[in-house]
């Protein structure tokens, strides 16, 4: 098999998956000792997670009782009602998606003609075209410099600073390089042949080869935009316009943002405290990871192919 | 054929390459004009250009002051701890995953340990704190039974250990993939080898299966040799607080807090930069050992 091919990757990715390892059986003792060990670390991953559900479920009062639950107490979901009825949460939410849309279709758009037009080893100056490249990846200017940049560029405390400041990867830029090197000359040579104009080549024979290299690279993008704190932190000063993870940084890490101090605690009839700073906190950050968990299973469709597309000789 | 014909041969190619070589022309290369600002006194109203040239000042300040020192051996400890309590760990992983014969009970272990890595520093935080923090359960717990809470976030002593303790909470299951996919690749007759001539457990383990993830090894540690500048600028930032900045103020924190924040750019871009020189240094020298162990350099 052609190294790189989707085949060849389908083959790697189903190798890396049902791989059982040739080594010897270990005695049953030392077997089990092994398969407790994954339980806990699985375990210690899993529980802080279930644990800050249920206590963006409970009541205040319970939480301040026993904050140790894995089934919510006192179930309300006052908390979830809370964040959705400040504007600023749900302001953040559409600029984030926003950023994480527009930034990823334009992401793929310079990756794949930039990354189609380096797979072209025999264009001329071809190796000073993949240092210009690279150079970036080593150094860069440092923050200051692209502040001014940004700021010269009226990006300040613009929305589109999200998507401009990333627009292509180089790291991704290779990686889809590499992956355009895996599909056969010849395929686009017979396309040609058959009068298929350049662009018409790239449309619909080479794209549509690529589809899980492109869903791979895509992915990473997007969580990438979902997660980034620092372009927003850095060039964003107007907190409307702030994407989720810096107001979530204000509200979780600062306790701020929604005010919960001076909120102080919101009390039911009979005296009991419903929502505090605590059960808000864990309902936003429930929140914002339920995107995350919507794509996961597609993210594990691809990452492993997306890690195997890294290590393709290049 | 003439320079100009072979570019107008490969013109649809350059097209398509256009772009890219725009977006980094104006967002990688232009800033280091900017880079100026590191020799100048700038004055926002007058622009770079009109700023005083001041030479080597705001170096000479950097590497005088105290802060200097401090900056550094803050960075290059969390990196150092990282390295020797952090990077063994996705590799026992690996070598533990790879014991498990039960397909599914490996799949459902996989699932939930990469799952952290794709939260974001502020979500992983936000858990971290709901445990830690001076209102989180393991101090309320400890107020309800009657004693002492422990100040985990305002005591300097805890931040070290808990940067890297929650780093590789968030990170081992996603660094073993890439032990997994090297161990998946070992030839299997190596094992049917060492089994003939006699090896035991351990001695497979250590003839064919280190030797197998050997050079994974030997890439990713000389990487974060390399990186030993980058103490995690996200994680460090999200962790700390005021009360703890002597031992987690590193470099990126500091260019962060100086330039933007005080708006004391000189000294800011001066920073960033010695960081950038050596950080480049760092990695080309890499490449440059990695090349010569004959692995597959980085470029």
């Amino acid at each position: 098999m052609v190294k790189g091919t989707i085949a060849q990757l389908d083959h790697d990715e189903k190798q890396l998956i049902n791989h059982q390892s040739n080594l010897d059986r270990n005695p049953w003792w030392a077997q089990t000792m092994i398969y407790m060990i994954l339980f806990i670390l699985s375990i210690i991953t899993l529980l802080p997670l279930v644990n800050v559900l249920s206590i963006s479920l409970s009541e205040a009062d319970a939480i301040y009782r026993n904050p140790m639950m894995l089934v919510p107490r006192q179930f309300t979901i006052e908390a979830y009602q809370y964040i959705f009825s400040t504007r600023i949460l749900l302001t953040s939410f559409g600029v984030s998606v926003f950023a994480t849309v527009m930034g990823t279709l334009l992401n793929l758009m310079f990756t794949i003609t930039g990354g189609y037009a380096l797979s072209k080893t025999q264009i001329p100056a071809y190796k000073y075209w993949m240092w210009f490249i690279i150079f970036p990846m080593l150094f860069s200017a440092g923050l200051i410099p692209m502040y001014i940049l940004l700021k010269n560029l009226h990006l300040i405390d613009s929305i589109w600073v999200l998507v401009f400041t990333g627009l292509v990867a180089p790291f991704y830029l290779i990686l889809m390089r590499n992956f355009f090197w895996s599909i056969p000359e010849e395929l686009e040579e017979s396309a040609r042949m058959e009068g298929a104009s350049d662009l018409r080549i790239l449309l619909h024979v080479v794209i549509p080869l690529s589809k899980p290299a492109i869903a791979t690279i895509g992915l990473f993008y997007a969580v990438g935009h979902w997660n980034d704190l620092f372009t927003g932190l850095f060039f964003i000063n107007d907190n409307t316009k702030w994407p989720l993870q810096v107001l979530l940084r204000s509200i979780i890490i600062d306790m701020n943002a929604l005010n919960t101090r001076s909120l102080g605690a919101l009390t039911n009839e009979a005296g009991r405290i419903i929502v505090a700073g605590e059960n808000i906190k864990a309902a936003t950050i429930i929140f914002s990871i339920v995107p995350i968990l919507m794509v996961y299973p597609f993210l594990q469709k691809y990452f492993v192919k997306g890690i195997l597309l890294g290590s393709v000789k290049g | 054929m003439s320079l100009r014909k072979r570019y107008w041969k490969y013109r649809f190619i350059f097209i398509l390459l256009l772009p890219t070589i725009a977006y980094f022309l104006v967002f990688s290369y232009f800033p280091f004009y900017g880079v100026v600002i590191a020799f100048k006194d700038l004055q926002i109203f007058k622009g770079i250009w009109a700023s005083p040239w001041v030479g080597f000042k705001h170096f000479e300040t950097l590497f005088a002051s105290p802060k200097f020192a401090q900056l550094l051996e803050n960075t290059l400890l969390i990196s150092v701890y990282r390295l020797v309590f952090g990077f063994p760990v996705p590799i026992l992983f690996a070598l533990l995953l790879n014991e498990v014969r039960i397909i599914w009970f490996k799949r459902v272990v996989q699932t939930i340990t990469y799952f952290p890595h794709f939260l974001s520093w502020v979500i992983f935080g936000g858990i971290v704190f709901n445990f830690i923090g001076p209102q989180g359960i393991i101090n309320l717990f400890l107020t309800n039974a009657g004693m002492e809470p422990i100040g985990f976030v305002t005591n300097p002593d805890y931040f070290r250990p808990i940067v890297v303790v929650t780093g590789i909470l968030k990170e081992f299951g996603w660094s073993a993939i890439i032990y997994l996919a090297a161990l998946s690749a070992i030839d299997p007759q190596l094992y049917e080898a060492a089994k003939i001539d006699g090896a035991k457990k351990w001695r497979q383990i250590w003839h064919v299966t280190l030797p197998g993830i050997r050079s994974t090894i030997i890439m990713l540690f000389i990487l974060s040799l390399a990186s030993i500048l980058d103490a995690g600028f996200e994680q460090v930032f999200i962790l700390s607080n005021p009360s703890v900045l002597d031992v987690s103020d590193i470099i990126d924190t500091y260019v962060y807090r100086v330039g933007l924040l005080d708006a004391n750019y000189g000294l800011a871009t001066a920073t960033g930069l010695f960081k950038g020189i050596v950080g480049a240094a760092l990695i080309i020298t890499a490449n440059f050992i990695i090349r010569r162990t004959g692995e597959k350099s980085l470029w």
